[in-house]
């Protein structure tokens, strides 16, 4: 006859007790274990962070209700689109999200074209809201941020703010040239971690072209509520914006330090 | 040199070698952005059964990077060993698969004719072997290596505890130490992937690695994964310094992207030699590669990115390393796109290591924009349990918090010892067992009655840099 086994009536799960340490980290730390293996509720609140971080990559940038809080600002805005026509286009090719799809190139020409003739003054920044590798991050925090960043750069001639999807960053570079502009900033969603999905970038080329490398922007990331706060962020990228015209030029050869406001040019190469 | 095959009434040419190579490599997204890739699945094929049939030797007479233009190539070249290369010099590529997977492929005959293999060889011959030669074939590799503790033994696993942290904080770094400690990982090796390049922040972690070591007497080695010019400084200054890192790619163009060459890796090895902080042998480069990072480049010279990682491997085997391990789903779905093609890369990767005779061991992992999951890590894990991989990668519930990916845990590893049986390095053991944090059989205690855990946790608590 076989014998079953008594009632297992407390959770078998093996604790840590060393959890207190968790105050100096955010790393996953004595989780426990059922076995050798994580318990349950671990591994359920791993695969939510990831759920969570792959939504913000998938989930299709809602460019409308976007649109729509930015005009409530008082933001004209123009939309474009890059040459990946999906998500997984964009992201096997890099390469295509770095360019317009042709329809965007030519409305944005004639767009930029009507534009310049009505202020009739040299465009001097280009503002483009890229839903990149998180439209999570676009989604809730880009027109916050834009509306701390609007007064700061109210001594500047700026173009609509360009709206576009399936974009990387170097897509504003197409779209600064289109415009003439002296310098593009190019908020875009970045590549989600477990513990953040939400993160924004801003990214600062002067004299924007098909063609420029990452060693000539400058970058402000991890920008969130919980990290780099919107606030905080939008000075450091209108004192960035100041600095690049006033310089004129960005990148590694643009030293910028936020906290020392007397800037300087550096006169090592690029390290 | 004629590369054709036709299938039915249509004749697929191949314009060379490169050309070959890449089309007959299983489809992966970095190849199709290279636009070196096969066009279809027959064209794919086409290429596969023309390697087949091409003798061991084209390799030879043929570089597919010029040697004039390329120290790797160079260095593959002028280190072929003629005689370790003899017993399979009249093989054509898949005459190796057959004699691979043959009785004749004992354990020590590749040992034997690992230097007369060369990258590009191995990388042909892997194109041709399905995902369970891959893992068969490399079981029967061992490559041992020593510097504080024995690694690579049949029958073991090594893990590489990796207790980074976004701020370099001592106290958090230490804490996902001690972590990492108390569920027995750490035998490959302790390693910082550091955010500073500040020689003074990067001199206080050796230091806060070396007290750790010291003070707990533990059979492993520490390491931080600045750049080599920083750990040759180091050395000088006088730090404490174990294993020097680094990063390393397939082709001269490559590695000068990441700031070095053939000659900055030899003084830099000798610079770590004259320390003599070995105690059981001086086997100290520890090597990460990846399939992508050439093309990443632009250093790929029209050659596919499994071919170019397979050359990187010449380049490990230059420098007795301890570890070498492929990192292979961080760089992103644009070169491999799935758990699909991250898979079959891991296995690839170990399976050329390990036939050219490195320690290898995979960094199992991914990204949140690659279509991959834990799923897809747990069955490449296993399979490389399988396979007899060196080490693995401990990172506290898998989630690196500095640098934004998913590795392994400590979790990780103990299901791997529990379902293969697999032990630690021996002298790690024996210290984990003196510590009581595992008993006999190699498992954790349920128990944590152990003296090591207040000491431990004092130590995380009163880290400073």
């Amino acid at each position: 006859m076989k014998t079953l086994p008594d009632e297992v009536r407390d959770t078998p799960v093996i604790r840590d007790s060393w959890g207190e340490l968790r105050r100096f980290t955010d790393a996953r730390l004595a989780l426990g274990r059922s076995g050798a293996s994580l318990p349950t509720r671990e591994v359920l609140a791993f695969d939510l962070a990831h759920a969570q971080a792959r939504d913000a990559v998938h989930l299709p940038l809602d460019a409308a209700a976007l649109i729509a809080s930015l005009n409530a600002d008082g933001w004209p805005v123009l939309q474009a689109h890059s040459r990946a026509s999906e998500r997984s286009a964009y992201l096997a090719r890099p390469d295509w999200g770095r360019r317009l799809a042709a329809e965007s190139a030519v409305l944005l020409a004639e767009l930029a074209d009507k534009f310049a003739r009505e202020i009739n003054v040299g465009i001097d920044i280009v503002i483009v809201i890229g839903d990149g590798l998180s439209s999570t991050a676009v989604q809730r925090h880009a027109a916050s941020l834009l509306a701390e960043l609007s007064p700061l750069l109210a001594a500047f001639a700026l173009a609509p703010i360009v709206v576009a999807t399936q974009a990387r960053v170097a897509l504003a570079d197409e779209i600064g040239e289109l415009f003439g502009a002296r310098l593009t900033i190019c908020i875009i969603g970045e590549r989600p971690g477990l513990s953040a999905a939400d993160s924004l970038g801003a990214y600062l080329t002067h004299a924007p072209k098909i063609g420029r490398n990452d060693g000539e922007r400058n970058c402000i990331s991890n920008i969130r509520p919980a990290g780099l706060p919107l606030r905080t962020a939008a000075i450091e990228i209108a004192e960035l914006a100041h600095a690049i015209l006033d310089k004129k030029l960005s990148g590694v050869a643009l030293r910028f330090d936020p906290n020392d406001h007397s800037l300087t040019q550096s006169s090592a190469p690029a390290g | 040199m004629r590369l054709q095959h036709a299938i039915g009434a249509r004749s697929y040419v191949f314009r060379d070698l490169r050309d070959l190579m890449a089309k007959a490599s299983p489809a992966r997204s970095g190849d199709s952005l290279a636009g070196l890739a096969a066009s279809t699945d027959e064209e794919r094929m086409a290429a596969k059964l023309v390697l087949a049939d091409l003798p061991l030797m084209t390799f030879l007479d043929h570089a597919l990077i010029p040697y004039e233009a390329d120290e790797v190539t160079r260095l593959i070249v002028d280190t072929h060993d003629v005689q370790a290369f003899a017993p399979i010099r009249s093989l054509t590529v898949g005459g190796l698969r057959d004699w691979l997977l043959s009785d004749l492929a004992s354990t020590e005959t590749l040992a034997a004719t690992a230097r007369g293999i060369t990258p590009e060889m191995a990388a042909a011959v892997s194109k041709l072997m399905r995902n369970q030669d891959l893992i068969l074939a490399a079981r029967k590799c061992e490559v041992v290596t020593h510097f504080r503790n024995t690694l690579g033994l049949r029958g073991h696993l090594a893990v590489r505890l990796q207790p980074n942290h976004p701020t370099d904080d001592p106290r958090g770094i230490a804490a996902s130490l001690l972590d990492g400690l108390m569920y027995g990982a750490g035998d490959a090796c302790i390693g910082i992937n550091p955010v500073t390049d500040d020689p003074a922040k990067l001199a206080a972690l050796w230091r806060l690695l070396d007290e750790l070591i010291a003070r707990f007497e533990i059979p492993t080695q520490s390491c931080v994964l600045a750049h080599v010019t920083r750990q040759i400084d180091a050395i000088n200054a006088g730090v404490p310094l174990d294993l020097v890192f680094q990063s390393i790619g397939g082709t001269q163009a490559t590695n000068r992207s990441f700031g070095i060459d053939l000659a900055l890796l030899r003084e830099a090895r000798d610079a770590a030699l004259s320390l003599k902080r070995g105690t059981l042998g001086s086997d100290l480069m520890y090597f990460e590669t990846g399939q992508g990072s050439a093309l990443s480049a632009n250093a790929n010279h029209g050659v596919d990115q499994q071919t170019c990682e397979a050359r990187a491997y010449a380049v490990a085997r230059e420098y007795q390393p301890l570890l070498v391990n492929t990192v292979v789903g961080f760089i992103g779905p644009e070169y491999l796109f799935d758990g699909r093609q991250i898979i079959r890369a891991g296995l690839e990767d170990h399976f050329c290591g390990k036939l050219l005779g490195l320690p290898m061991g995979v960094d199992v992992c991914y990204t949140n924009h690659a279509e991959a999951d834990q799923n897809d890590m747990d069955t490449l894990l296993t399979l490389l349990g399988t396979a007899g991989v060196n080490y693995v990668m401990g990172v506290p519930g898998a989630d690196d918090i500095m640098l934004s990916y998913q590795s392994t845990s400590f979790h990780d590893a103990l299901y791997l010892r529990e379902l293969l049986g697999l032990k630690r390095a021996p002298e790690f053991e024996s210290w984990l067992q003196a510590m009581g944090l595992i008993d006999e059989a190699g498992r954790l205690g349920t128990t944590r009655a152990n003296t090591v855990l207040p000491k431990l946790t004092s130590f995380a608590e009163n880290a400073k840099l």
